[in-house]
């Protein structure tokens, strides 16, 4: 990549594997399709519209590339899911709510990279037979969704979004759908339910699950933003050698977001599980704060658990169990998972020791709190529970067992939710309790020198009064 | 002062420009009318300010849909507000890691360089609004670039790592 210039004080660090992220920050660079052209831009279109849709498929199952989105779920496969027998339309979604706390990446793929977007979209639209495809984009984007409704009608008008596209007699529009401000739309089928014009409610699976039962009730695939662009990356590569990329089921590069108490926050595109969250955080994003020491992280969006400084874990590696310490993970889906947390959206925010864990948590359960469609009674009133029993907690009002309570209270949601948004919410108390309920149970004396007092206490002082 | 649901508007004038902008929307949708509700409500908000009682009835009329179920979504999204917001909504985001690099002290310098009194905010009425009227604000949840905190959107702009709450401002003067 010696021929690519970034923009000062914007260059990707040493150890980044720029692809998705090439033409982030990088100088000269524009939105607009001549740019993107003179880059061998849609090649990669043109070349899997001369294979069998099926083919395509095949590819991106070969490569491995699991969900950016949250759930790491392999795209490919996810594709074929689609019923065989299938006589209904079928509709390809774009996920571009990029709204789970910490994650910050498709927001510089809609803003500086539009097409390829388009052309993963497009190539995605060719394998699962989408003649209409929409882009669900957070209403917070309005610049980007402008940018990205500019590069749809530069597709169009060079041929390869349209009727007939590039000659093969394949059709395809693609356009784009604003949200309005709610964290559900996330969630594929409360996004789906939205799109269709109604309250973002999601669904019961099964049977909706989108791929057999989606948008208008017809199969339907829903992938985020950047699973989206790799596939433009799986067809230029192979999917053979893209799966080289990265580490074995762990394929690729996926972009880090990191934010929180680091001297450089910023967003990293590593190749998935080459990089460790002790080189993360203490090489890549320079280390912490001046004297500060690592008190926790949470490592895959806020709703993935939190992993306590200094912590050790057990995992399997091969046949052997081996202790694994914080900072010794490599970022990638299964070790965190091991670990017990989740790689999630790729949001990594890290929490130093200035900060009060139950105003982290209370933070978050305001998040959440506001946050639940309201459609399960245990999302619905506990998710407001927990952020109740935190408020006590910052405004130095807490009880005796308030910390039992709270921890009761998220074990009653998981697994009894339509949604994830259950597991979503309930997960960050459930892993602050586990890993810091000395702290937390500190804070529910008030008397004792460890209760919080700042203008967060008053603050929630004054919540609690209404 | 905190805005409350105001249904006390004069008829809807929709200027034609708009009412073609919305038609071509609705074609986005060849299955469904039912689809373009939120896009012809973006479009209302964005040309009224807020979402009145008569913006749902004429969005409902244009769909062929109960008005009910529009008002379900007007009401539902946190982003369409049925009362008038001031010329410049501040939306400040109030999630982790924005609070982390300082968000609530940004909230409260925008408040008091705008003159913004938030004692009654709550979460049915999330907005408040400065004497003049110029400016309204409000919390937002993560705006997606939790790296460059603390940050927020003035109108349709984004602005990052603010600092500076009355040069922010400066900036919405007219
Ligand atoms: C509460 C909740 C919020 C979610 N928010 C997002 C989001 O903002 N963006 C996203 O791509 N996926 C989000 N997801 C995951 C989607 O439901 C879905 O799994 C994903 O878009 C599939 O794409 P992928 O397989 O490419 O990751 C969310 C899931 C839940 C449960
Ligand atoms: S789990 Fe929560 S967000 Fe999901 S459907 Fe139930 S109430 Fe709604
Ligand atoms: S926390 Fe503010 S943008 Fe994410």
């Amino acid at each position: 990549m010696a021929d690519i210039n970034y923009l000062p004080g914007k260059e990707p660090h040493a150890r980044e594997h720029r692809m998705i992220f090439r033409n982030v920050d990088r100088a000269g660079w524009d939105t607009s399709i001549a740019t993107y052209l003179k880059e061998g831009g849609y090649e990669q279109l043109k070349a899997a519209l001369k294979m069998e849709p099926k083919a395509v498929t095949e590819e991106v199952k070969k490569a491995g590339v699991r969900g950016r989105g949250g759930a790491g779920f392999p795209a490919g496969l996810k594709w074929t899911f689609i019923p065989p027998n299938n006589t209904k339309p079928v509709y390809l979604i774009c996920n571009a709510d990029e709204s789970e706390p910490g994650t910050f990446k498709d927001r510089y793929i809609i803003h500086q990279d539009p097409h390829q977007l388009i052309e993963g979209m497009a190539i995605a639209c060719f394998a699962v037979g989408a003649k209409l495809a929409y882009i669900y984009i957070r209403e917070e984007f309005p610049e980007g969704a402008k940018i990205l409704e500019k590069a749809i009608a530069e597709a169009r008008e060079k041929g390869f979004l349209g009727k007939n596209i590039q000659g093969t007699g394949f059709d395809l529009e693609i356009y784009v759908h604003r949200g309005a401000g709610a964290y559900i739309c996330g969630e594929e089928t409360g996004l789906i339910e939205s799109l269709e014009g109604k309250r973002p409610y999601p669904r019961i699976k099964p049977p909706y699950f989108p791929a057999a039962m989606g948008l208008y009730l017809c199969p339907t695939i829903v992938n985020n933003v950047e699973t989206l662009c790799h596939v433009k990356h799986i067809i230029q590569m192979g999917g053979d050698e893209y799966a080289k990329l990265g580490t074995p089921n762990n394929t690729g590069t996926r972009i880090l977001c990191v934010s929180g108490d680091v001297q450089k926050p910023g967003y990293f595109e590593v190749q998935v599980g080459k990089v460790t969250m002790g080189e993360l955080i203490h090489d890549m994003c320079g280390g912490l704060k001046p004297g500060r020491k690592l008190k926790a992280v949470i490592p895959g969006g806020s709703s993935a658990k939190v992993l306590r400084g200094g912590e050790v874990f057990k995992i399997k590696r091969g046949d052997a169990m081996v202790d694994v310490s914080l900072e010794d993970i490599p970022m990638d889906f299964d070790t965190l998972a091991a670990c017990g947390s989740m790689a999630g959206s790729g949001g990594v925010i890290v929490i130093d020791d200035s900060r009060s864990i139950s105003w982290v948590l209370n933070n978050l359960n305001a998040f959440y709190a506001h946050e639940s469609c309201g459609q399960c009674t245990p999302c619905r009133e506990g998710s407001l529970w927990m952020k109740k029993i935190t408020d006590r907690l910052v405004a130095g009002q807490g009880a005796p067992g308030d910390i039992d309570t709270l921890d009761s209270v998220a074990r009653q949601i998981d697994g009894r939710t339509i949604c994830a948004f259950g597991e979503a919410c309930s997960w960050p108390t459930e892993a602050f309790v586990a890993k810091f309920r000395d702290e937390l149970v500190a804070d529910t004396n008030p008397g004792t020198a460890d209760a919080i007092v700042n203008r967060e206490t008053l603050l929630a002082a004054a919540n609690l009064a209404q | 002062m905190i805005l409350k649901a105001n249904f006390s508007v004069m008829a809807l004038e929709i200027p034609s420009t708009l009412e073609q902008e919305i038609d071509e929307r609705i074609t986005h949708y060849p299955v469904s009318k039912r689809s373009a509700v939120l896009p012809v409500l973006h479009a209302l908000q964005h040309h009224f300010g807020y979402i009145s009682e008569e913006a749902v009835e004429w969005t409902a009329k244009k769909l062929d849909l109960l008005p009910i179920k529009v008002l379900e979504v007007v009401t539902f999204y946190p982003g369409f507000r049925q009362y008038a917001p001031g010329k410049y909504h501040i939306r400040v985001c109030r999630t982790l890691s924005c609070a982390m690099a300082g968000s609530f002290d940004l909230m409260d310098s925008l408040c008091q360089a705008a003159k913004i009194d938030r004692s009654g905010v709550n979460h049915h009425h999330p907005i408040a609004v400065s004497e003049d009227g110029k400016y309204s604000i409000e919390f937002a949840e993560c705006l997606a670039s939790c790296g460059t905190g603390p940050v927020c959107m003035v109108n349709d702009d984004f602005h990052e790592k603010v600092e500076d709450a009355a040069a922010l401002l400066g900036q919405y003067r007219d």
